[in-house]
C-alpha cells in the first residue's frame, strides 16, 4: 500500500555515495539540476544521463527500486508532455481535429521529459543515500552565513529534521490503522470521490489524534533534555570535510566543465 | 470450519536489499472452538502470521484455507471473511475515532450492511461482553482510561460476530490488573460462545491457564505446536529463543532435582501446590 512511495526514502547499504558529507550531495544535486536547464541538444543530455548513470551505478541503489518510485510522479511527467506537444508554436508536423502537434512541440516535449526524469531521480538520488538527520546538518551548516541576517537556520533545521523523520512514522501508523479498520469492515477503495472522501474519516481522525500525542510527547523528551534551540549547541558528530569530499567536488567540476565543453563544441558544428 | 495455512511464507521488501523472511513454510491447521496461545518472541512473525489469517496480508508463498476455499483466490469475499475472523490489533485503542463509544463500537457491524436496529443490538451485546459499564456509552472515547478504551476496541470486533476472535497482545501495556481482567473476559467470552480464540503473546505465564493449545514461533517458523504442558516441558529450548515458561515449571524441575519425587508439567499455581502436596504425602489432609 502505502509503503510502494518510495520516492526519496533513505535506502540504507554501504556506498561512496553514502558517505560523501552531506553538504557535498546538496551542492552537487543542486548544480546537477541546474545544469539540467543549461543545454539544448541531445550532446548535453548524453554527458547528463552519464554522469547520473555513474552516480548511480556508485550509490549501490537498485535502479528497479528508483523506477518504482518515479511511479507517483508519472502523471505529472505525462501532463508536462501533453501539454508541450500540442502547445507549442512551430512548424506542424500532425493534426489531429484542433490539436497540432508540431517539431518544436515534438523537441520541446521529449527534452522535457528527459530533464524532469533526470531531476527527479538526482534528487532523490540525494535523498535515498543520506539520512535526514545527516541531510539537515549539512543544510544548516550551509545556510549558516544566513544566520547573520537573522534568518533563523537551526529551528528551519531542526524543524525539517523533525517533519522527515516523521513521515516514515506517520506512514506506518497510517498502515496499521488502515489495517486495523479493513479488519473492522472498512472500504477505502470503492464508491464515488465523495464516499472515499467520507470513507476517509476512521482512518484520518486516529492519525491526526497519533500525531498530535508524538508531537507532545517529542517536544517533552526535547525539554527533558534541556533542548534550547542552536544557541551555543555543539554536535557529537560535526561534519567535516575529507579527502573523497574534495574529491566529489573535483568530479562535479569536471562534469560542468565537459558540459560546457560539449555546449561549445556542438555551437562551432 | 476452520483455518489451514499451507506452506505460508511471507518476505518484507521482497526484490530490495532489506528484504527478510517473516514467515518460512508455516503450516497450521487452526479448528473451531480452540483456544490457542500463539507465542514468540519479538519480531517472531506471529503478527505477520495473523494479520494473514484474515487476508490483509496475502503470502509471498503458500496458501491459505478458510472452510476449505482459498482466501485469495479470485472471487472470494474478503469483507464476508473479515467479519468472520475478527482481529484485534495491538494497541486496538489507536483505531477509535467516533464521538462516543457506541457509536465506534458501531462501526464494524454498519460496515457489513447490516440494519440500524441489527447494528445496535450487536454493538450493545459486544460492550456487555467485553464488560463495559453501559454509564459510559455515550462518552468520547478518548476520555476513557487505557484499560477501557481497549475494552471498547475489542468489543468493536467482537460486534461483527466472528467466529475466530484472532488477538494481538490484548495485554499490553496494562497493569496487572487490567491484564487479568481482559484475559478473563476473554476466557468467558469463549466460555459462553464456543468461538474460537488465538491469543498472541510473548508471555507463556500470561497465556498458560487459560489455552488448550500453544504455538510457538521462532524466527518465522513453528517451533513447537503442543498441549501446554507438553510445550513447557521443552523449557530449556525455549529459553534459548528468548521465552521462558511459567515460573511453576521452573520450581517444580528444582524440587526434583532436589530429589522431591513431583510431576513437573504443573501449569498453575493451583495444580502445582496439589502435586507438591501430594508428593509430600498430604493430600487431603
Amino acid at each position: 500500500m502505502l509503503r510502494d512511495i518510495t520516492l526519496g526514502q533513505y535506502y540504507q547499504t554501504e556506498s561512496l555515495i553514502h558517505r560523501l558529507d552531506p553538504r557535498v550531495k546538496l551542492v552537487g544535486t543542486i548544480v546537477y539540476i541546474i545544469s539540467l536547464f543549461t543545454f539544448q541538444h541531445f550532446s548535453g543530455f548524453a554527458v547528463a544521463a552519464l554522469f547520473l548513470a555513474v552516480m548511480i551505478r556508485l550509490s549501490r541503489v537498485p535502479f528497479r527500486y528508483m523506477v518504482k518510485g518515479m511511479k507517483a510522479i508519472l502523471f505529472l511527467l505525462l501532463l508536462t508532455v501533453v501539454f508541450n506537444l500540442f502547445l507549442t508554436p512551430g512548424e506542424p508536423l500532425v493534426q489531429i481535429w484542433k490539436l497540432t502537434i508540431t517539431r518544436e512541440g515534438v523537441r520541446l516535449s521529449v527534452f522535457m521529459a528527459v530533464r524532469l526524469t533526470f531531476l527527479i531521480i538526482g534528487s532523490s538520488l540525494m535523498t535515498l543515500t543520506t539520512t535526514p538527520n545527516n541531510l539537515t546538518d549539512g543544510m544548516e551548516k550551509l545556510m549558516n552565513p544566513l544566520k547573520k541576517v537573522r534568518v533563523p537556520v537551526h529551528e528551519i533545521a531542526m524543524m525539517m529534521s523533525i517533519a522527515l523523520r516523521f513521515i516514515p512514522i506517520l506512514m506506518e501508523e497510517t498502515d496499521k490503522i488502515m489495517k486495523a479498520q479493513i479488519a473492522r469492515g472498512a472500504d477505502f477503495e470503492s464508491g464515488n470521490l465523495l464516499r472515499k472522501a467520507k470513507a476517509m474519516v476512521p482512518l484520518l481522525v486516529p492519525l491526526f489524534i497519533s500525531a498530535f500525542r508524538r508531537a507532545n510527547d517529542l517536544a517533552m523528551a526535547m525539554e527533558a533534555r534541556c533542548y534550547q534551540g542552536g544557541e551555543g549547541r555543539t554536535k557529537m558528530k560535526p561534519l567535516q570535510y575529507k579527502k573523497r569530499d574534495y574529491l566529489a567536488y573535483a568530479v562535479l567540476l569536471i562534469y560542468l566543465v565537459t558540459l560546457a565543453a560539449v555546449r561549445i563544441a556542438e555551437g562551432m558544428i | 470450519m476452520a483455518i489451514i495455512l499451507d506452506h505460508v511464507s511471507h518476505i518484507y521488501e521482497k526484490d530490495t536489499e532489506m528484504a527478510a523472511f517473516a514467515l518460512k513454510d508455516v503450516c497450521l491447521t487452526i479448528p473451531d472452538g480452540q483456544f490457542i496461545g500463539l507465542i514468540g518472541h519479538t519480531g517472531s512473525g506471529k503478527s505477520t502470521l495473523v494479520q494473514h489469517l484474515n487476508g490483509l496480508l496475502a503470502p509471498t508463498g503458500g496458501h491459505i484455507y478458510f472452510n476449505g476455499r482459498d482466501i485469495h483466490e479470485d472471487g472470494f469475499d474478503k469483507k464476508e471473511l473479515r467479519s468472520k475472523v475478527g482481529l484485534v490489533f495491538q494497541y486496538p485503542e489507536h483505531q477509535l475515532f467516533e464521538v462516543d463509544v457506541f457509536t465506534d463500537v458501531c462501526f464494524g457491524p454498519k460496515n457489513l450492511g447490516l440494519s440500524v436496529k441489527e447494528t445496535q443490538l450487536r454493538a450493545f451485546e459486544a460492550l456487555r461482553q467485553v464488560g463495559f459499564p453501559e454509564d459510559y456509552f455515550y462518552q468520547s472515547p478518548f476520555d476513557l482510561s487505557g484499560g477501557q478504551k481497549r475494552r471498547v476496541a475489542i468489543a468493536g470486533v467482537l460486534a461483527m460476530k466472528p467466529d475466530v476472535l484472532v488477538l494481538d497482545e490484548p495485554t499490553a501495556g496494562l497493569d496487572p490488573k487490567g491484564r487479568d481482567e481482559i484475559l478473563d473476559r476473554i476466557a468467558a467470552l469463549k466460555e459462553e460462545t464456543g468461538i474460537t480464540v488465538v491469543l498472541v503473546s510473548h508471555s507463556m505465564e500470561d497465556i498458560a491457564r487459560y489455552v488448550d493449545r500453544i504455538i510457538v514461533m521462532n524466527r518465522g517458523s513453528v517451533l513447537f505446536d503442543d498441549i501446554p504442558k507438553a510445550v513447557f516441558a521443552h523449557y530449556r529450548e525455549l529459553e534459548s529463543v528468548g521465552l521462558a515458561a511459567p515460573q511453576v515449571t521452573y520450581i517444580m524441575q528444582a524440587l526434583r532435582e532436589k530429589g522431591l519425587a513431583v510431576r513437573t508439567d504443573a501449569t498453575t499455581l493451583e495444580e502445582a501446590q496439589r502435586e507438591i502436596l501430594r508428593a509430600l504425602g498430604r493430600d487431603g489432609k
